[in-house]
C-alpha cells in the first residue's frame, strides 16, 4: 500500500480528490476554497499601511491561514515522507523544449540548475523568482482569486466571469512560455 | 480547536497537488506546450467533481456541520479578470508554480520556493496599495 502511494497517483485519482476538498470545505466550515486570499490576509497582517484594501478583519479568516499551513504540511506528506525519488516523467517533446532553455537538471520537482541560490542572485533569477512571485501576488488577487478559487471553485459554481479569468491565465501563461520566457531564460 | 478542521482538508490538498506533480515546474512548462493531457486531466475533473458537489448541496438544500446555510457568494466580473488574469498567467508560467503548489513546494522541502511566496505577497501588496489607480 504504501508503496503504492510513493508512485505518483494518476490525474484520475488526484483531480477527484482536489474536487472534494470544495464540499469539504462548505460542509465542515462553510468555507470557499481560496488559495491566494492567504496573500492578503498576511499584508493586512504584517503591513496594512492605511490601505483601504487592506482595512478588513483579517482574524475572521484565519481560517485560510490554517488551510495553508495545511497545504505546506501537504507537502511534506507528498513530497518527503511518500517521495519515490524518481524523476516527474514528463513527455519526451517536453523534455527536448526545456534543454533547449538551457535546462538539464530533471531530478525533483523543479529543476535544480535554475531553481538554486547562486541563480536567484543573477538576473535570471531574480526575473524568474522575485518578478515571477510579484506577478503572481498581483496579478491574482486583481483578477480576484487564482487557479483553485476562480479555475477550480468559480468554474465549479458555474461563475462565468472565473471562466474568463481562467482564460486569460492561460493567455499570459502562452505568452510567457512561447515569447517572453525564452529570452529570460538566455539572460 | 475549530480550526484544525481546515488544516486536515489542507493536508490532504497538499499531499495530492504533491503526489500529482501538479505542484512541479516540469508538468507546467508540458502544460503550456499542450503536450501532455496531465494538468488538464486533473483540472478537469476536479472541476467535475466540484460542479457535482455544489449542485448536490444546492439541490438538496444541505446546510454546514454547525447547522448554517450554505451559501457561495457570485464573482463579479471586472476588467480586472481580464488584466490580472493575463499578469498572474504570465507569474504562473514563468515562475511555474501557482500559490497552491508554492506552499506544497516548499513544504517538500524546496525553501527557495520561499522567496517566490515573500515576492508574492509583496506583489498583493502592491495592488493593494495601486488599487483605487488601477482599471476595473
Amino acid at each position: 500500500m504504501l508503496e503504492l502511494l510513493k508512485q505518483p497517483w494518476p490525474w484520475y485519482i488526484s483531480g477527484p480528490i482536489i474536487g472534494i476538498s470544495i464540499p469539504l470545505l462548505l460542509i465542515f466550515g462553510n468555507k470557499i476554497l481560496g488559495i491566494s486570499s492567504s496573500f492578503r490576509h498576511t499584508c493586512a497582517a504584517v503591513a496594512p499601511f492605511n490601505i483601504q484594501f487592506l482595512k478588513y478583519n483579517w482574524k475572521s479568516e484565519i481560517w485560510n491561514m490554517f488551510f495553508v499551513l495545511g497545504i505546506f504540511i501537504g507537502g511534506f506528506v507528498g513530497g518527503v515522507l511518500l517521495n519515490n525519488g524518481e524523476a516527474v516523467k514528463i513527455s519526451e517533446a517536453t523534455i527536448s523544449d526545456i534543454k533547449s532553455l538551457g535546462i538539464n537538471s530533471f531530478d525533483g520537482l523543479i529543476p535544480s540548475d535554475v531553481f538554486n541560490w547562486n541563480t536567484l542572485l543573477s538576473v535570471k533569477g531574480v526575473f524568474i523568482m522575485v518578478f515571477g512571485g510579484i506577478m503572481i501576488g498581483f496579478g491574482s488577487r486583481y483578477a480576484g482569486g487564482c487557479t483553485s478559487g476562480h479555475a477550480i471553485m468559480g468554474i465549479s459554481n458555474l461563475q462565468w466571469p472565473s471562466l474568463i479569468a481562467v482564460i486569460f491565465f492561460f493567455i499570459g501563461g502562452l505568452l510567457m512560455t512561447h515569447f517572453i520566457a525564452p529570452f529570460i531564460y538566455q539572460l | 480547536m475549530k480550526n484544525i478542521r481546515f488544516l486536515l482538508i489542507g493536508i490532504l490538498f497538499g499531499t495530492v497537488l504533491t503526489k500529482s506533480e501538479a505542484v512541479s515546474w516540469f508538468r507546467i512548462q508540458e502544460m503550456f506546450r499542450f503536450q501532455s493531457f496531465h494538468m488538464y486531466g486533473i483540472i478537469g475533473s476536479a472541476i467535475a467533481v466540484g460542479m457535482l458537489s455544489i449542485w448536490l448541496i444546492k439541490k438538496f438544500k444541505i446546510k454546514a456541520v454547525n447547522g448554517e446555510e450554505i451559501k457561495i457568494a457570485d464573482k463579479e466580473f471586472n476588467k480586472g479578470q481580464i488584466i490580472g488574469g493575463t499578469i498572474f498567467g504570465m507569474g504562473w508560467a514563468l515562475s511555474g508554480a501557482c500559490p497552491g503548489p508554492l506552499y506544497s513546494l516548499v513544504g517538500s522541502g524546496y525553501y527557495l520556493i520561499f522567496v517566490v511566496i515573500i515576492s508574492a505577497i509583496f506583489g498583493t501588496w502592491l495592488y493593494s496599495y495601486f488599487k483605487p489607480k488601477l482599471p476595473h
